[in-house]
């Protein structure tokens, strides 16, 4: 065998081969970054323009074309939805991964639940909407809560699904761990296995919220929209961000227009501090290294 | 645990054992060197309907240094598993045998497998820390198991048997990751005594570490010794010699047929006697270098 130092430099060839992949690969990844960019770009560009004090702290004027107002209705009405939706799917969601991956594992219930919340991850958010329409909008109306209910209904299986796999992670020697000290199950599950799996969780239930807070159609057909300032869970309709942004870009009216820019840039807004705010509170959660 | 049942009692006088002292409190002085914490009978152990280890009968004594060789793969960690259940948790595996602990079956029906692990404690090969702080760790049996005492003492009482108060003492909140491996595996022992078992089980417990961690790991264990019986799993055999006072050799059988392989107990004995007087070739051949 040759083993001097020369022998083993790299040949012309592979150096190429090398170069071109690695190009190959940044503009690649430019290409993928080109849309997200231009979004990023218009959005806040346009948004700005047409953002204002009074854009956050009033409501939507009652024409497309009379310029100023706000979407403050729209604001609340995310808020009080979003939240109910988070309230409910994200502890139920939890709930389900711990059954799955610590006590369902492969049984028959398990693999059930697993291939209904990935059958419902892939369903159109309409037929959501559909759904809470027909079963809960028909005989009680629009409101809060109908909208709530459609949004938890998208999120939960992205809750579960994520936090499954977030589960699926935790090592085997820190469950063994806690058991060779005497550890029963369920504090197993509750006092290491979840704790560790929580920065992951956090994350998946990030992307449910940040899911939930841009779904438009479902919402069209359970909190239909309003033009009032409202904070009732039910019994009359309600507004949402992205409800007013599809009505306002929709329009030909430059005014309802500049506010559909505004909402959408308010929202990418929300939806960012969210994040951030969720990150600090998980890292903070964490000790200190 | 209360080790007074009948049906312990009935399978103490069938395996023709002496009658040791019914106590799971460590007895006084003067008998406890000839009474076993744990004796033994005829443990196999099968992982699917597979034997992995076959008729393994051995007493361990008290506040002395078990070592437990033989190759990789002979079962050496199978049978560690067995006298804390363990191999509970491994879906497919069965215990059939007898591990009486204080002369109480610890696979008896009756038997919670959680109060077992109370009393046995285990470190494992791999430092296994949890994610929390240093502090976290060692309260962790203790808060489970319901402790009301004085938390902070026994914290530090239970660094300090590790040998591990002086390097942490300052950084207790700070999560036990940043350790390094000796201390995380040191830690992982102040864990295990936090929850004030008898028995330590310890599987390859420096394999992972460097010389010098590993020369700190066993001279705590010479310290622990003072008050616990530890089994240590180790293919190491230096550190049989060094550290333990009886040695057990285990060993893979093979059917020639069906190639199935299982462990046995070859022999067992003082340590001096195992690797100078071996009375089974095999573990002539094996102690010294021969194969393995
Ligand atoms: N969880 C398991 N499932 C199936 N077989 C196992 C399992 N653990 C160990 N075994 C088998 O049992 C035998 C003994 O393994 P082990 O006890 O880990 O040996 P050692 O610790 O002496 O290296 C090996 O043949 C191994 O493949
Ligand atoms: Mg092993």
């Amino acid at each position: 065998m040759n083993l001097e130092i020369n022998s083993s430099r790299p040949s012309a060839r592979r150096l190429w081969t090398n170069r071109v992949a690695t190009a190959g690969m940044a503009v690649a990844v430019a290409l993928a970054l080109i849309p997200v960019g231009l979004i990023l770009y218009y959005i806040t560009k346009n948004g700005l323009a047409a953002m204002s004090w009074g854009f956050l702290t009033e409501p939507t004027p009652f024409t497309f074309r009379r310029p100023g107002g706000g979407f403050l209705n729209g604001l609340i009405g995310t808020a009080i939805m979003v939240a109910l939706a988070t309230a409910a799917s994200v502890p139920l969601g939890i709930l389900a991964a711990i059954y799955l991956e610590e006590y369902g594992k492969r049984g028959w219930l398990a693999q059930l639940v697993r291939f209904f919340s990935d059958v419902m991850t892939g369903v159109p958010s309409v037929f959501v909407g559909l759904f809470v329409y027909t079963a809960f909008v028909l005989p009680f109306g629009f409101g809060a809560i109908m909208g709530a209910g459609a949004l938890a209904i998208i999120m939960l299986p992205i809750v579960i699904r994520s936090a499954e796999e977030m589960l699926k992670l935790v090592p085997l020697e820190l469950k063994h761990a806690s058991f060779a000290l005497g550890a029963s199950k369920s504090q197993t599950v509750l006092r290491v296995v979840l704790p560790s799996a929580l920065p992951g969780i956090t994350t998946g239930v990030l992307l449910a919220v940040a899911r939930a807070a841009g779904e438009t159609a479902p919402l069209i057909l359970t909190a239909l929209g309003s033009l009032k300032v409202t904070t009732a869970l039910i019994g009359e309709p309600i507004s949402a961000l992205p409800l007013l942004i599809f009505d306002g870009a929709r329009n030909p009216f430059a005014a309802g227009q500049e506010r559909a820019w505004a909402g959408a840039l308010e929202l990418l807004a929300l939806v960012l501090i969210f994040t951030l705010l969720a990150r600090i509170v998980a890292a903070r959660s964490k000790i200190s290294r | 645990m209360n080790p007074s049942s009948t049906s312990s009692t009935r399978e103490r006088e069938e395996t023709g054992l002496p009658m040791v002292p019914e106590a799971a409190e460590p007895v006084e002085e003067h008998k406890t060197s000839t009474s076993a914490v744990f004796t033994i009978r005829d443990l196999s152990v099968y992982y699917g309907g597979n034997i992995a280890l076959k008729d393994v009968s051995l007493d361990i004594r008290p506040r002395e240094i078990t070592a437990i060789i033989g190759p990789s793969g002979c079962g050496k960690s199978t049978f560690i598993r067995c006298l804390n259940r363990m191999n509970d948790l491994i879906p497919g595996a069965t215990v059939t045998g007898e591990v009486l602990y204080h002369g109480q079956n610890i696979y008896a029906p009756d038997v919670d497998p959680v109060a077992v692990r109370r009393r046995i404690g285990m470190v494992f090969q791999r430092p296994n820390p949890f994610p929390k702080s240093v502090y976290d760790n060692i309260a962790f049996g203790p808060r489970i198991n319901g402790f009301k005492g004085n938390l902070d003492e026994l914290v530090e009482n239970s660094l300090r048997a590790a040998a591990l108060w002086e390097e942490v003492k300052d950084k207790l909140k700070k999560s036990a990751l940043n350790l390094s491996g000796g201390q995380q595996q040191r830690l992982c022992i102040a864990r295990a005594i936090a929850v004030e078992p008898d028995v330590i089980l310890m599987d390859e417990p420096a394999s992972a570490l460097d010389p010098i961690a590993t020369v700190r790991i066993e001279d705590l264990m010479q310290e622990l010794k003072k008050q616990y019986a530890i089994i240590i799993v180790t293919h190491n055999m230096q550190q049989a010699a060094r550290v333990s006072e009886r040695t057990a050799f285990l060993y893979t059988e093979v059917d020639e047929e069906t190639s199935n392989r299982w462990g046995i107990l070859v022999e067992h004995g003082e340590t001096g006697l195992i690797f100078t007087r071996p009375k089974d070739k095999r573990t002539e051949d094996y102690v010294s270098g021969r194969f393995g």
